[in-house]
């Protein structure tokens, strides 16, 4: 049976949800027996160089990149997995999605206290070359159709692995209580 | 500041942090909002924190924390009122205030606000200027009324219009509400005198006697549970406690009731007297009325009907002359909040705190108000326990059908010719009732409110009663020039986000998702998967803790289970996934903020 292949990317998240994965630790041995890695940041590979059977997605959906980076995974991704609560629901960068988009800039960018004085042609970043910043973060599924989501801020590094586990071996996944409790 | 009011006030409770709910109301009265120096002050005197005051306020809809105008006006929002005109009235509203829905006046005289269902639904629109109703609204009105307030006029004169009958036009309510009453039965039939069980039946019967009567008659809760009556006062009695109490449940928030609103304007005696028959049976020696702020109109009425009953002696010590029988009624407001028509939240604001439901078990029968027992009785449902001691149990079974006996007062509003209220043995059709009501060309009726069920055409021959359709009494006609989902779900959904209390996840959120899924597929962005979505979620809403919580997704469930076609043709075919994301109009605003061109 030829491996699966995974792809993996953080949008607008801390990478936290990848650290998490990094926790399954000597299983990831096992892994690499099971799957080899695409785009990722595990690997460093930034263009997709194939289609692949698992995307998983860390991260909301904040700027013109993100959008552009999730319909790419789409597209090469046979299942679509959100993984982590940024992801799912838009996490802690959705707290902007009741400030006005202007109050956001001028907060980060004019009256902030790290850029106070830094910034004294009090200027908004709009150089073609950055991306274009959302309305509001979106959770993933509201941009593409996704396949799964594993709930977590992070999901437990055993929830990840059962998961990948199950999709790979397509097994039935095992969700004990103790991976998905968060309290 | 001057505390000298605050503390006035804070005095007239007795410092007691339980009467929170009447020492805000006061203040929100003397001052149109309740400022915020105000809050430390009713902490230290009531010996409570201050985020204990704060998170009270802030609970409640006619608690306001910014000056809302000399003049607020919350005008209704609920269905009815769009049926009739709503959209018209508030925009006249904010042409001729300048400001918009959520705002006050620049010069501070006007404050325009939403409000849900404030019990007129038999004569929309309506609204409520400082505590003060106002019905069949129109343009014309409104521009009358708006131009009567810069002119400085008291509110009592705002309006030009005749007083509504009954004792709605007497000196104490002189409201220009009108009662409606387009059927009476035996309960609403004037056929009694206020007093007469108290005076003549009691001395005979035992509580014990009172209770098995009340059983006999198979009387059951008519606010919509349906929870046997007699049952309820015997466990009360049962209960240990040396202090019990009995509430009257006057709080009918359900959009498209009203008929406690008429009961409690024609009828109140009644009322009172089932609550006095009530603590005779239970052995209670306190009586309150909790009443939502809507009907704040009806309290100098209300409480002049209180005082000629002590005079009477029909409240207060030995009453009716029968040795140790205490009992006394005071009312109870509450500040607009639906959640507390559920009894337990109703008893949390009662006790001066957010109106959240409790866990049950302990039911209030054994530790309700301050944690005694208490009984919680519909407003209807005292007044026909009145009846039944007075005219017997075997009367009272002749009426209704097998499982249902007895008669319900239904409030009918909508697409018909005579909205108002109709007292009826249970077991009529839908039709019949239609038919009554002078309704033609019926989509649906929504039975029981937004919590309840909205049945399609094939169900009006369904039977009105508990085994079939059971009712707290809300009856809302559609006709078919009405856009269902958008004028009737759409809107219950957004009635349901405005009034969770919020304690449990799936109503805080789910009502929320739903409605957002409903905008998705009303845009055209609709795929078969929402309908599934529809279906599959609300099930969670079961863990809610409460019945309105777990109620609060019926008008998606409801109307996808009888109305799919409607939902159907909306969807795309052959599209499996579009969440309708638009990348060019998401970057809209930060490209014109920062000065940029979008390149998409």
């Amino acid at each position: 049976m030829r491996k699966k292949i995974i792809a993996t990317t953080s949008l607008a998240g801390c990478f936290g949800c990848h650290m998490s994965f990094l926790d399954i630790d000597e299983r990831i041995l096992d892994l690499v027996e099971l799957v080899e890695f695409d785009k990722s940041p595990i690997d460093d590979i930034k263009k997709f160089t194939r289609e692949c059977d698992i995307g998983l997605i860390e991260g909301g959906v904040c700027n013109s990149e993100n959008v552009e980076v999730l319909k790419e995974f789409r597209k090469h991704c046979k299942v679509l997995v959100s993984f982590g609560e940024c992801a799912i629901m838009g996490g802690l960068p959705a707290l902007r999605n009741t400030v006005p988009i202007r109050e956001c800039f001028e907060e980060a960018y004019l009256h902030g206290p790290s850029v106070e004085e830094a910034n004294e042609e009090m200027i908004l970043p709009n150089d073609e070359e950055l991306p274009m910043i959302l309305d509001k973060v979106y959770p993933c599924h509201e941009v593409v159709k996704i396949d799964y989501f594993l709930p977590g801020c992070p999901p437990r590094a055993d929830l990840i692995w059962n998961t990948l586990y199950a999709l790979v071996t397509g097994e039935e996944v095992k969700i004990p209580y103790e991976v998905i409790k968060y309290d | 500041m001057d505390t000298k009011w605050i503390e006035k006030i804070v005095d007239r409770y007795g410092r007691d942090k339980t009467r929170l709910m009447d020492i805000l109301i006061e203040i929100q009265q003397e001052k149109g909002y309740i400022p915020s120096d105000t809050l430390p002050v009713i902490a230290r005197m009531t010996g409570i924190s201050q985020a204990w005051v704060e998170q009270t306020v802030s609970f409640y809809h006619f608690f306001r924390r910014e000056p809302s105008g000399r003049y607020a006006v919350f005008l209704n929002n609920s269905v009815v009122a769009n049926m009739m005109g709503r959209d018209k009235v508030a925009r006249t509203f904010e042409e001729e205030t300048g400001c918009q829905f959520g705002e006050v006046s620049e010069d501070g005289l006007i404050g325009l606000f939403d409000t849900s269902c404030i019990g007129m639904s038999d004569q929309e629109p309506a609204a409520l200027i400082n505590g003060k109703v106002f019905t069949r609204l129109t343009p014309f009105r409104v521009r009358e009324i708006v131009r009567n307030m810069r002119a400085g006029k008291p509110v009592e004169e705002l309006s030009t219009s005749g007083y509504g009958g009954g004792s709605n036009a007497l000196p104490l309510i002189r409201a220009e509400v009108r009662n409606n009453i387009q059927r009476k039965g035996p309960l609403l039939e004037e056929n009694y005198e206020t007093g007469t069980v108290l005076r003549e039946k009691l001395r005979l019967l035992t509580p014990e006697e009172v209770i098995w009567e009340v059983k006999l008659s198979e009387l059951r809760g008519r606010g919509g549970a349906g929870f046997p009556t007699g049952l309820k006062w015997e466990f009360c009695r049962r209960a240990k406690g040396e202090k019990k109490y009995i509430f009257c449940n006057a709080d009918e928030g359900e959009p498209g009731t009203f008929k406690d609103r008429v009961l409690l304007t024609e009828y109140p005696g009644l009322v009172f007297e089932g609550m006095a028959l009530a603590a005779y049976a239970a052995g209670a020696s306190e009586g309150i009325l909790y009443i939502r702020y809507e009907y704040k109109y009806l309290e100098r009425y209300l409480n002049h009907v209180l005082e000629e009953m002590r005079k009477n002696n029909l409240l207060g010590k030995n009453i009716a002359g029968i040795e140790g029988f205490d009992f006394d009624i005071r009312l109870q407001y509450g500040a607009g909040a639906y959640v507390c028509g559920e009894e337990s939240a109703l008893l949390e604001s009662a006790e001066g705190k957010r109106g959240e439901p409790r866990f049950k078990p302990p039911f209030p029968v054994e530790k309700g108000y301050l944690g005694r027992p208490t009984i919680i009785n519909n407003v209807e449902t005292l007044c026909a326990a009145v009846k039944i001691l007075y005219f017997g149990s075997e009367w009272y079974r002749t009426m209704g059908t097998e499982n249902s006996k007895g008669t319900k007062v239904l409030s009918i509003s909508g697409d018909c010719r005579y909205p108002g209220i109709y007292e009826l043995e249970w077991g009529y059709t839908v039709n019949d009732i239609l038919d009554m009501a002078g309704a033609d060309d019926v989509q649906a009726v929504q039975v029981g409110g937004p919590s309840g069920t909205l049945i399609s055409p094939e169900e009006f021959s369904r039977i009105i009663c508990y085994k079939d359709l059971a009712t707290g009494g809300s009856f809302i006609i559609f006709n078919n020039r009405r856009d269902i989902l958008r004028d009737v779900v759409h809107n219950f959904m957004e009635f349901f986000i405005e009034e969770s209390c919020g304690s449990c996840v799936p109503c805080r959120n789910m009502p929320w998702l739903l409605k957002q899924k409903l905008e998705k597929i009303l845009s055209g962005h609709g795929v078969w998967k929402d309908l599934e979505d529809l279906e599959k979620w609300p099930e969670i809403m079961k863990i809610n803790r409460c019945g309105l919580g777990q109620t609060a997704a019926n008008p998606v469930i409801t109307s996808l289970r009888n109305f799919r076609a409607l939902y159907e043709e909306k969807i795309q075919k052959g599209r499996c996934f579009d969440e309708g994301f638009d990348l060019e109009k998401a970057v809209e605003e930060s490209c014109e903020v920062v000065g940029r061109i979008p390149l998409i």
